[in-house]
């Protein structure tokens, strides 16, 4: 029943967020939806670990957990910088 | 002792996501923390910067007294997201980062991020650039509790 | 039995914090602002599950591993969230200012 409620509550903030993701506007909001929404599916993957006593679940959001951030630092430079190479703090010093 | 005590979190990480308690596989674990500490050093990635063990109680208590400030924080965020009229004033300031060492700036940026209502925008120099979401969470930090609070790293002054 | 209603406390605090920071999401007009209401609930939100869990499994290797998660929120959530802002920033996206 606890996991129940927290189950729906998690997904009714997942699919706030994923509207959020979609309605935009900026870039950025998208990203700032996107790294939300995943922070959430872990506490999911939690929750649905307690739930079922698969305790071998929680490697699976530890993992999340790390490829969340680094694919949120990931397009967040794709998104700054355009390519995935750039080394370093120019931003654009010479188009602008 | 630095690198005692990583081999140590490391062998405690290892066990925690195996969990087996066999011979042969206690061994192996010992094994693989041995070449990952050996990598490491061979990285110079073990230092003041990136492990500041000289700093581990203060940062300890540091991190109770942070946990209370989210916490105070987090309410003040969500009475401001329920209010009728969403009651914020968004304001992007510049504050003094008067600790010493880098470590200790990238800290307090850090936690002002941690805390809800405040975000770090930049920090070059001694200069934070904070976006927060009241004139009350810059007062907050204009008055410096937090400042205060975080560890100094006095071995490294940059 | 006290345990049972602590984590069923949390949880539910937990949850409740998860959907105001969805509906923050939607009602501030900035993105800065939104910022504030996605990323840094979220610490306390997972905090507080997490807890929950930990304490409805009990002593055990895998509230260990609840805890490592938790430490990976704890560190990760602001480094995203500064970066999502300093990105923003050095993009021009102008913050909208209150009184």
């Amino acid at each position: 029943m606890m996991y129940a409620v927290a189950i729906v509550a998690i997904i009714i903030t997942i699919s706030l967020a994923l509207v959020r993701a979609l309605l935009g506007p900026t870039v950025y909001d998208r990203i700032a939806a996107m790294n939300m929404l995943g922070t959430k599916t872990i506490l999911l993957i939690a929750v649905f670990a307690a739930l079922t006593g698969r305790h071998d679940l929680l490697d699976i959001a530890l993992v999340y957990a790390l490829i969340n951030f680094i694919g949120v630092i990931a397009v967040l430079k794709l998104v700054e910088q355009g390519n995935l190479y750039t080394a370093g703090e120019k931003h654009n010093e010479g188009s602008e | 002792m630095r690198i005692v005590s990583t081999a140590t979190l490391i062998f405690i990480f290892w066990f925690v996501l195996s969990g087996h308690t066999s011979n042969l596989l206690i061994i192996l674990g010992i094994a693989s923390t041995g070449l990952t500490v050996y990598l490491s050093r061979r990285m110079n990635i073990i230092d003041a910067e990136s492990y500041p063990f000289h700093l581990s109680f203060s940062l300890f208590r540091y991190n109770l007294y942070l946990f209370k400030e989210i916490l105070i924080a987090n309410i003040d965020v969500i009475k401001r997201i329920l209010s009728p009229s969403v009651a914020i004033s968004p304001q992007v300031t510049e504050l003094p980062a008067s600790q010493h060492s880098d470590l200790s700036k990238v800290i307090y940026a850090n936690s002002i991020t941690l805390t809800p209502g405040t975000v770090t925008l930049e920090l070059s120099g001694g200069k934070l650039k904070v976006h927060a979401l009241s004139h009350e969470g810059i007062e907050d930090l204009e008055q410096g509790n937090m400042a205060k609070q975080v560890p100094e790293d006095k071995d490294h002054i940059s | 039995m006290l345990v049972d209603i602590l984590s069923w406390v949390c949880l539910m605090l937990g949850s409740l914090l998860g959907i105001i920071g969805g509906i923050g999401l939607h009602r501030f007009p900035d993105f800065y602002t939104r910022l504030h209401a996605a990323g840094t609930t979220d610490t306390l939100c997972a905090a507080l599950f997490l807890l929950g869990l930990g304490l409805q499994i009990g002593v055990a290797l895998a509230s260990l591993k609840l805890l490592l998660i938790f430490l990976f929120i704890y560190l990760t959530s602001p480094t995203a969230s500064h970066s999502l802002a300093n990105a923003a920033m050095i993009g021009g996206l102008k913050p909208v200012l209150g009184k």
